[in-house]
């Protein structure tokens, strides 16, 4: 998709096109709005490294297998659209798992089976159904690219708070000192929060980050 | 298009053509990435190998810890291939390379008995001196656990263990992988057993005993099991 073909009726960068993008960060985020994903955002939220991973290959998934169903909309038979998607999904993570084990072992071997959860991760599939099925491929992508961003920074939010208050760690880089040799802030008496490091943690994170959005931006906030 | 899309016909057409497509791609990707990943499982087992003898990369003053990267380098230096072999429960030498045997896959085949068995030798060179690195596995309480034993050239004390697990209880079961755990193994004597205690007090660790994981007990049992099974083997190829 060129460039410089004349578009036929709406500028690749359209208004609309732009708020597919743009929406899905704040007022529509797939993870503190509709609550999707969040068994990813619990599990992989340790450290910044696989969070980013995580996206990575959630905006692979979601990239391609947008574009994908949305190329194939027409040809779909209804009745088997759920499992024609669901086949798009589980190849195209089964791709990403075996690239991974390939290129990137150890990241392979943290990550383990939530690579293969992706196929289960409701961002997709609703994405799939609700957006893809009615959509042409450039919006369709538009939209996945979206998507996984917004995903993706709630990700790194949590994981960022979690790595450095859970393992006293940014990015794989100790921030406090040993923590085994005790030196540092740990020879004083601070001590990494276990309980950050559990998955429950996670979910007050997203919690917080719903109230703080929500807060800020009060459009959100339901009637009663 | 004049398909009825809703026909029974498209939609079985539909499906074998996409399960055909899909089913082409994965194999394809499937084998052309099977040496990238072959070959990372290698690396891993040569990594696991070198760090029964503890091995470390010294470049000038920096002393690194085995990693993918060096794992080659070191197992070539410290590893010496041409002495390593492969031998039977009965204590003699079969004619098999040892990198080759893979000594998991036998443990699982439950029509394969023990004394069936082939058992690995890896023979390593530390500072001029000789260690002997024995491959065990075994069971823990939710699935395998495994480790390398290294012996001193003397072929009695344990020079270096280390063992590793697939789904132990983290906290528990799975702290067999925790250096304070593997190091109670260092200059124990193969040829008497090792035994696992419940010792709160340390007192009465040593001497042929390990303190086992509080709270793992199913776990530090499983170990022990396994490292006693294996190794009366070896100590009778070091004795033969």
């Amino acid at each position: 998709m060129s460039e410089k073909v004349k578009a036929p009726k709406e500028p690749l960068f359209s208004k609309k096109n732009k708020r597919l993008v743009v929406e899905p960060l704040d007022d529509n985020n797939p993870v503190t709005i509709q609550v999707l994903g969040i068994c990813s955002a619990l599990a992989i939220t340790v450290s910044i490294e696989q969070a980013l991973v995580m996206t990575g290959s959630v905006l692979f998934v979601l990239g391609a297998g947008n574009m994908i169903i949305s190329m194939l909309r027409n040809l779909i038979p209804s009745r088997i659209r759920i499992i024609v998607q669901l086949v798009v999904v589980a190849s195209l993570v089964i791709i990403v798992n075996e690239v991974l084990k390939a290129f990137m072992p150890d990241v392979a071997e943290k990550l383990s089976v939530f690579v293969g959860l992706i196929i289960t991760n409701c961002i997709i599939m609703g994405r799939f159904e609700a957006f893809a099925m009615a959509n042409k491929p450039w919006p369709s992508l538009l939209d996945a690219i979206g998507n996984t961003v917004g995903y993706g920074v709630i990700l790194v939010l949590v994981s960022v708070f979690r790595e450095i208050f859970g393992s006293g760690k940014f990015f794989g880089i100790t921030l406090f000192g040993d923590r085994i040799e005790g030196t540092g802030a740990y020879s004083v008496g601070y001590m990494d929060n276990n309980f950050i490091i559990l998955a429950p943690f996670a979910l007050f994170a997203v919690g917080i980050i719903i109230w703080i959005q929500r807060a800020r931006n009060t459009k959100l906030i339901e009637e009663h | 298009m004049a398909i009825n899309k809703d026909s029974n016909g498209y939609t079985f057409i539909f499906a074998i053509a996409l399960v055909v497509v899909v089913g082409a791609g994965l194999a394809a990707i499937s084998i052309g990435l099977k040496p990238f990943q072959d070959k990372n499982v290698e690396i891993k087992k040569k990594m696991d190998i070198l760090s029964a003898i503890n091995a470390k990369e010294i470049n000038g003053s920096d002393t690194l810890d085995i990693s993918r990267k060096n794992a080659e380098k070191l197992y070539e230096k410290h590893i010496l291939v041409d002495e390593c072999v492969v031998i039977g429960s009965d204590g003699k030498e079969r004619d098999l390379e040892a990198f080759d045997v893979d000594i998991k896959k036998q443990y699982r085949d439950k029509n394969l008995s023990w004394c069936d068995r082939d058992y690995p030798l890896y023979v390593a060179e530390v500072d001029g001196a000789k260690k002997y690195i024995i491959p065990v596995v075994g069971s823990g309480l939710w699935g395998p656990i495994w480790g390398y034993i290294a012996v001193d050239d003397d072929k009695e004390t344990i020079y270096g263990a280390t063992f590793d697990h697939k789904t132990e209880t983290p906290g528990l079961g799975a702290e067999i992988k925790q250096e304070f755990y593997y190091t109670q193994y260092v200059g124990e004597k193969i040829s008497g057993g090792i035994k696992s205690v419940k010792d709160g007090t340390g007192k009465e660790v040593g001497n042929g005993k390990v303190d086992g994981i509080t709270g793992g007990t199913i776990t530090s049992k499983g170990v022990e099991e396994m490292v006693n099974r294996t190794l009366e083997v070896y100590v009778k190829y070091f004795k033969g």
